[in-house]
């Protein structure tokens, strides 16, 4: 790859192959393979067993159900925001990007104060609520917010350079052959963006599902009630179940392989997509030279 | 204001309406509440809460830990980033792939296995504590934890500016009868410095609010392995919401400050660009 004279010497080259493997293997590969030797160290019964609770299934219906209702809320924004920031020219478009990524620099505690602060028992809408019997905090619509604030920015943050890139040549095209805005968006300007708003989705999906800090601020910890999978993990931790906490975490860490597996894959498909351009711009080349 | 009239795409209002209406409600209207509750408590008061004697041992941690572990991902990082484009060897792209491991493993994960590993029984743990390094229930174990956290930023940003690194500089380096160390030192080190620090300061930011991972292995002990996100949780326990809010507003302070300080350090890092 690289001339003679700018490569290192071969010990060198194994000496920080060797850093670089140890220090990954230290700490990537081993406690990935840790969840699942400890999930499994009661064999395959001990971990269907440990599933099988009642607290820990209503902790996934409950996992599943908040990423249900977020995961849709943040594609159409993150469709809406994309379309107006990357097809438009505006004044303070700079201020309004910082702006969405805004949720990335909070802590995931403070995005869930935020809550308490607005719905909790001392909180601006506290009393209000509890006049009416209308329950925000320590139930469903609390988890969901919080986990909507931090992966607010996720789709949006994928699609935006996905639609930069894609320029608006090929919407102007379709308006001018009469089709209408909806039409020119769902056939022209969806199926150039898909695999960037697939990527934006599973990492917004993946996130929801894991979302800890925040969640865990305005859950309330009521055990079968308003445990997510992450919570679930900490209170069996906190029991000592440790082949219930790993059997639990060993779903959420193959999430989360499933996430970097089709990151993975996507990333192969557009390098065979670039070198087969660059062949292609190649051999359109060759007659002329 | 808005440059429409060459642009005949519709439905910038109705985006535009909808992103800035969502993003004020879900986020703005929020955080801005947030500091609305501070209205009536003077500078004074807040600042007696924002700087209790556990406080500031927790600020301490908090930033003391983000720093050793944003160092030793700056260090190993540019290492694994360097093997990782310029070296072939097997296992290459599975190790690459793994690198994004902790964007996306839940961190409630990373804290029970991290702490299951320094425990006394874990593979770790078994051999390092009676060594005497206790990286479970300790200030040690909030490094760990902040470590893996972190581990992505310095490798993901320092990896494209080491794929578009001129391989000419080197060479001409090499011709003029520098060894291949005093090249590093002197040529692509003091170029790549930039980036470092910009991964450096990313893996920073996001250790400070770092709470799941940290809690399961650090024991939580007041003026001792209690960090700042922590104790905002164990204020609002106690339903001391101001309490709780002082040390939000000191965190997100210094989030803020942290972003501006990476957007200065990434317009840096690109000088050469242009």
């Amino acid at each position: 790859m690289a001339g003679e004279g700018i490569q290192e010497s071969r010990l060198v080259r194994w000496g920080l192959i060797a850093v670089a493997g140890t220090f990954l293997g230290l700490f990537l590969l081993l406690p990935l393979v840790n969840v699942f030797v400890q999930a499994f160290a009661e064999g395959w019964s001990g971990y269907l067993e440990a599933l099988r609770q009642p607290d820990t299934l209503a902790a996934i219906r409950l996992t599943l159900t908040v990423a249900a209702i977020v995961v849709p809320l943040n594609v159409v924004f993150g469709v809406a925001a994309a379309w107006a920031v990357a097809k438009f020219e505006f004044r303070g478009k700079p201020l309004l990007i910082t702006l969405i990524d805004l949720p990335f620099s909070i802590s995931p505690v403070v995005a869930g104060l935020v809550f308490m602060v607005l719905f909790g028992t001392q909180g601006y809408f506290g009393e209000w609520l509890l006049e009416r019997d209308i329950k925000i905090l320590f139930a469903l619509p609390g988890i969901a917010l919080a986990t909507l604030f931090v992966t607010f920015p996720f789709v949006a943050r994928e699609l935006i350079p996905v639609m930069q890139a894609t320029g608006s040549e090929q919407e102007q095209a379709a308006l001018t052959l009469g089709a209408n805005g909806w039409q020119t968006f769902w056939r022209v300007t969806l199926p150039s963006v898909k695999w960037g708003l697939l990527y934006g989705i599973i990492l917004c999906n993946a996130r929801a599902m894991g979302e800890f800090g925040a969640v865990s601020v305005v859950s309330g910890h009521i055990t079968g009630l308003t445990d997510t999978m992450p919570l679930r993990v900490e209170k069996l931790y906190q029991e000592y179940d440790a082949t219930g906490a790993f059997a639990v975490a060993s779903l959420l860490a193959l999430l989360a392989l499933l996430t970097l597996g089709f990151k993975t894959c996507l990333e192969w498909q557009q390098q065979r997509a670039y070198e087969r351009a660059q062949r292609a711009v190649k051999s359109a080349d060759a007659p002329s030279s | 204001m808005v440059d429409r009239r060459f642009n005949v795409l519709p439905g910038f209002g109705l985006t535009m309406g909808y992103t800035l209406l969502y993003l004020g409600l879900i986020v703005l209207l929020p955080v801005a509440g947030l500091f609305l509750r501070l209205a009536g408590v003077s500078f004074e008061e807040f600042w007696r809460m924002a700087t209790t004697e556990r406080a500031v041992a927790a600020y301490r941690l908090t930033f003391g830990a983000s720093f050793v572990a944003a160092t030793i991902n700056a260090v190993f990082g540019t290492v694994v980033a360097w093997v990782l484009v310029r070296y072939h060897f097997p296992g290459k792209r599975f190790f690459d792939a793994l690198v994004d491991f902790p964007f996306a493993l839940p961190t409630a994960v990373a804290g029970l296995t991290l702490s299951n590993l320094y425990a006394e029984t874990g593979w770790l743990g078994r051999f390092l504590v009676p060594l005497g390094i206790h990286g479970a229930f300790t200030s040690l174990g909030v490094v760990i934890a902040l470590t893996f956290i972190g581990l992505p930023f310095v490798v993901r940003t320092l990896q494209p500016v080491l794929e578009h690194f001129d391989h000419e500089v080197e060479e001409a380096a090499a011709t003029l009868g520098a060894g291949r160390l005093r090249t590093f030192v002197s040529i692509i080190g003091p170029t790549l410095l930039p980036t470092i620090i910009t991964g450096f300061a990313l893996a920073f930011a996001r250790a400070i609010g770092e709470y799941g991972s940290v809690i399961f292995i650090a024991g939580n002990k007041p003026y001792e392995s209690e960090i700042a996100p922590l104790l905002i949780v164990i204020r609002l326990e106690e339903y001391d919401y101001t309490g709780a809010i002082a040390i939000a507003v000191v965190l997100l302070f210094i989030s803020f400050g942290l972003l501006v300080v990476i957007n200065l350090l990434e317009r840096w890092a690109s000088r050469y660009e242009n």
